[in-house]
């Protein structure tokens, strides 16, 4: 794997305006794009041989909401050249207002259900994913609870659950439905 | 096929299986449309057990977190709490003494039999081979009762913490772990006896639902799974964490990647980890196990915070809010080698108590997406013993 300078060097002759930054911290390498250029950036990080990852260990993200970055969203993915046992992050960021990106299904396919729970937990959509549908919460579920805007307590979700009365009259059947 | 059969109209039919089944170990739900005995596709819904966990990390503090991780992977739960660990002092840039770093190690390779023995023993339950159950769950208690002596509980254990350990190894933890060494062979001998050469169990097994490198790499799969199909790639030996580097061992690798191999990876596997922990017995250093107080990213012990007024100072310093303990920005993730493949957590933080976000990133989760891949084509008895192979843990899966 390069170093991080070379990294830069090779990112920015690459992608000029979608590069952002390299990044090192405690001994792990994080090059940041914009994202509209990911699908891009993955397949090189995948096909050259600098960098031969072919393996996507994780896909996540995190909400920027309250830490600031280039942008509200960033989409995390941890790259492994299992030939080199060598790690190397991509984070693309998108905004709030579209936070939309190009599947990396096409490339990997176990990135099928982790940007589906990327989907569920943050809203953000994957264009070219086969089946983007919740995977973790309801398919009624009306939010995104891992933005930094959903309280940790929930928006009444708990209060409104309808609650299956076992014997009528009890103590809880005035809480939920009753079958009569 | 007779001219009848193919002229009969057949229907598909649509089997719901689970989300509470005997052999789930847990709750997830398979949509299975079947074309008579055989499946023609199936759609796995999950999330029954999505606690928020995730969520919750980032309202609660580094060592507060760690009785979370309890309860992510429930048969190994000791490897989550390394692994927790491990990434939170990445982030603090902490190293803890050898000897913890040792009985990490050996906390590690205990779950590790533990988990492949219950995983090994409920496969074989699934498929109506009983005794090999009991064999495996038995020697399984026996290393449980070395877990409460460690640290006091069998499931929960929560025996990491950031910098170091809950306690120190004793000296009759050390002599029970050594009596378990000599008597676990025993336990792995009778089962591979039982089932290694069984016919019963070579049918059920062998050439159902193989699994090629090039499938697995793309899937993400890892830890006995992707061995198994034949991919190289330990984390213990290829990114070694905690001290793996000073212990030798071997990689264990199949060639199918059929339920068969999965199974005798992990029985071999168990056979490593005895190595392995007889080693980290041999070589274990003597010294504290957790790093200097004065750091103040660790609590002090229980005796020095009731009986000293510095040992209570430092706890003050690091349980207060607004008080000395400051984590550096930025992310950080340690990969570990757990039972099921790899585990790690992806924790970011912006300088406060908590961290900005606890990602887990779960061998359960990323193993399970194969799994619709390679099921049509397959009878429906044979989801049992798939799902078996796979040791998809409920409370991993979700979180």
């Amino acid at each position: 794997m390069l170093p991080a300078d070379q990294i830069r060097t090779v990112m920015h002759d690459q992608f000029q305006a979608g590069f952002l930054e390299v990044t090192e911290f405690r001994g792990m390498t994080t090059i940041h794009v914009k994202g509209k250029i990911v699908l891009e950036t993955l397949r090189m990080l995948k096909s050259d041989p600098r960098f031969a990852c072919n393996f996507l260990a994780d896909l996540t993200a995190v909400d920027h909401l309250e830490k600031g970055g280039h942008a509200r969203f960033s989409v995390v993915y941890h790259l492994l050249n299992q030939h080199d046992g060598l790690r190397i992050v991509l984070q693309a960021w998108v905004d709030e207002e579209l936070p939309v990106l190009d599947s990396a299904n096409e490339l990997w396919r176990t990135a099928d259900w982790q940007e589906r729970e990327v989907y569920d937990l943050f809203g953000i959509r994957f264009t070219g994913h086969p089946d983007l549908r919740r995977i973790l919460n309801p398919d009624d579920f009306k939010y995104h609870p891992l933005r930094k805007d959903y309280p940790l307590e929930g928006r009444g979700e708990r209060s409104d659950f309808p609650v299956v009365a076992r014997t009528v009259g009890s103590k809880w059947s005035d809480r939920g439905r009753t079958f009569e | 096929m007779t001219l009848e059969a193919q002229q009969l109209s057949t229907d598909k039919m649509v089997l719901n299986f689970g989300p509470s089944h005997p052999a789930t170990h847990g709750t997830l739900r398979i949509l299975m449309e079947l074309d008579g005995e055989r499946i023609t596709a199936v759609t796995p819904e999950i999330g029954y057990l999505h606690s928020g966990f995730e969520k919750l990390g980032e309202h609660l503090d580094y060592n507060q977190y760690i009785t979370i991780t309890d309860r992510m992977n429930y048969l190994s739960p000791l490897c989550n709490n390394v692994a927790y660990a491990l990434a939170v002092e990445r982030l603090l840039d902490l190293e803890v003494p050898k000897r913890a770093q040792y009985i990490r190690v050996l906390m590690c390779e205990f779950s590790r039999i533990a988990d492949h023995l219950l995983c090994i023993g409920m496969q074989a339950v699934d498929v109506g081979a009983f005794t090999a159950f009991l064999y495996g769950f038995r020697m399984r208690e026996k290393i449980y009762d070395l877990f409460e002596l460690v640290c006091g509980s069998r499931l929960t254990t929560s025996y990491t913490r950031v910098g170091g350990m809950m306690r120190d190894m004793t000296d009759e933890s050390i002599s029970l772990a050594l009596r378990l060494l000599d008597e676990i062979p025993g336990s792995l001998d009778e089962i591979d006896k039982l089932l290694s050469h069984n016919r019963i169990w070579l049918d059920r097994t062998r050439g159902v639902t193989p699994i090629s490198p090039d499938q697995a790499i793309s899937y993400g799969l890892t830890g006995p799974l992707a061995r198994a199909a034949g991919v190289e790639y330990d984390i213990r030996e290829k990114e070694p964490y905690s001290s793996y580097a000073d212990f030798d061992f071997d990689v264990i690798i199949g060639k199918e990647g059929d339920v068969y191999d999965r199974y005798m990876v992990r029985l071999y596997e168990c056979w490593e980890s005895l190595k392995i922990c007889r080693q980290v017995i041999e070589k274990m250093p003597e010294g504290p196990v957790n790093i200097d107080s004065d750091s103040k990213a660790i609590l002090p012990p229980m005796d020095e915070v009731f009986n000293s007024i510095e040992g209570l100072i430092y706890h003050f310093e690091v349980t207060m809010e607004n008080r000395g303990f400051e984590p550096a920005v930025g992310d950080s993730y340690v990969p570990t080698e757990s039972p099921n493949g790899e585990l790690g957590f992806y924790i970011v933080s912006d300088g406060r108590r908590e961290p900005y976000r606890v990602r887990t990133r779960t061998p359960s989760l990323i193993n399970y997406s194969i799994f619709q891949e390679v099921m049509p084509g397959n009878m429906i008895s044979d989801t049992v013993a798939v799902l078996g192979s796979m040791n998809i843990i409920a409370g991993e899966l979700d979180r």
